[in-house]
């Protein structure tokens, strides 16, 4: 192991995935298992359980998580630099680019067309997480879609931080879901 | 300025340290913390910001927050906010990684998370009420019909957002040509 190869395959990883989150797994598989062996697959899929459990996007938990386990805090920097710097690169052209050229009718048009897809894409997005939410062992989790209820009229009716919904569904789910299994 | 960086810095912190669940949920949260909040970014450029993180290479999350930082501060502002958006991550992972079985099968842990799924998808659905509200007042039918073919892609047939993000943009550039023509011709 080098550090020059762990910072050059998660700068491929970086710069190769296209589309964000899952999407970006086969290609850290390739790297990280396929090639270089860093990881087994059992170690893999534990690593994308937690990826899910934790905050932040799965390419930069993946390097996090591998420069750690094959190098140490150094490692792990030198992973998530490596992977972070396609996106700091060409995003900071794009955005020069944009805000030089924002008012170009074409852009502008442009821009246009993609504003719906982004809010569908963003309603399909929370869609699958509702979905994940509202699943019960057997059937509908009651408890899941209660909170989200809660959650959405506390959001509506009072403006509240969303941070601190989803951290009162996190205190809540915690208390309730333990007790709810020692009651079934 | 300083007070600008550290707010920034602030935000894309906490911001990033409860982003569950991928880069539409940080897109959502930027969207309630720099356009409802802070008033730093109009709602209609955050949207047009998301769509140039989506179509980039590497995490929607990193990229959404560059441009929101370049967008507030310039170069500056985009490194404070990469800073600000990895160090959750990097430093959550760090120490999870040392110890990862048992957090991995904690069973108050997987409840406090399924619990946060729950708020999550509420948080998502609140700004997408919104969003749909803001896309209905500028493009009216035409918007919603775009927006329902897009999810309709998404959800139902799972084309990949990359064809989606394409075919909005290639039908935005040939709106804006047949307005040019039709501008032309009167």
């Amino acid at each position: 192991m080098s550090y020059l190869d762990l910072f050059l395959s998660f700068f491929q990883i970086g710069l190769f995935s296209f589309g964000g989150g899952m999407a970006a797994m086969p290609l850290i598989q390739a790297q990280v298992v396929d090639r270089h062996g860093w990881l087994t697959m059992a170690e893999f899929t534990d690593l994308i359980t937690i990826s899910e459990m934790t905050p932040g996007p799965i390419a930069v938990n993946s390097s996090t998580f591998v420069g750690t386990r094959i190098g140490g805090t150094l490692g792990a920097f030198v992973a998530t630099f490596g992977c972070i710097l396609p996106s700091c690169l060409i995003v900071s052209l794009l955005a020069w680019l944009y805000f030089r050229y924002q008012n170009l009718s074409y852009i502008q048009g442009t821009l246009k067309g993609l504003r719906p897809a982004i809010v569908a894409l963003i309603a399909s997005a929370g869609l699958s997480i509702l979905t994940l939410a509202l699943q019960g062992a057997n059937g509908i989790n009651w408890l899941g879609a209660l909170l989200f209820l809660a959650a959405f009229l506390v959001l509506r009716k009072w403006k509240t931080d969303p941070i601190y919904v989803m951290l009162g569904c996190g205190v809540l789910g915690g208390i309730l879901y333990p007790l709810l299994d020692k009651m079934m | 300025m300083r007070k600008k960086y550290w707010t920034l810095f602030l935000s894309t912190l906490t911001i990033s340290t409860f982003t569950f669940g991928g880069g539409y949920v940080i897109i959502s949260l930027l969207k309630k913390k720099f356009a409802d909040e802070l008033g730093w970014i109009e709602e209609k450029e955050m949207l047009n910001l998301a769509a140039i993180a989506q179509s980039s290479p590497g995490a929607v999350a990193v990229n959404a927050s560059i441009l929101v930082g370049y967008k507030v501060a310039g170069l500056a502002g985009a490194l404070i906010s990469i800073l600000g958006t990895i160090l959750p991550p990097f430093v959550i992972i760090s120490v999870i990684s040392l110890c990862y079985t048992a957090f991995r099968d904690n069973v108050i842990v997987a409840a406090v998370l399924r619990g946060m799924q729950s708020g999550v998808a509420a948080v998502i659905a609140d700004v997408t009420v919104n969003l749909c509200g803001t896309v209905y007042k500028e493009t009216r039918a035409l918007g919603i019909l775009v927006m329902l073919a897009a999810f309709s892609a998404s959800w139902f047939f799972s084309v990949n957002v990359l064809w989606i993000i394409l075919a909005c943009a290639l039908f935005g550039v040939g709106r804006t040509w047949v307005l040019h023509r039709k501008g032309e011709m009167a």
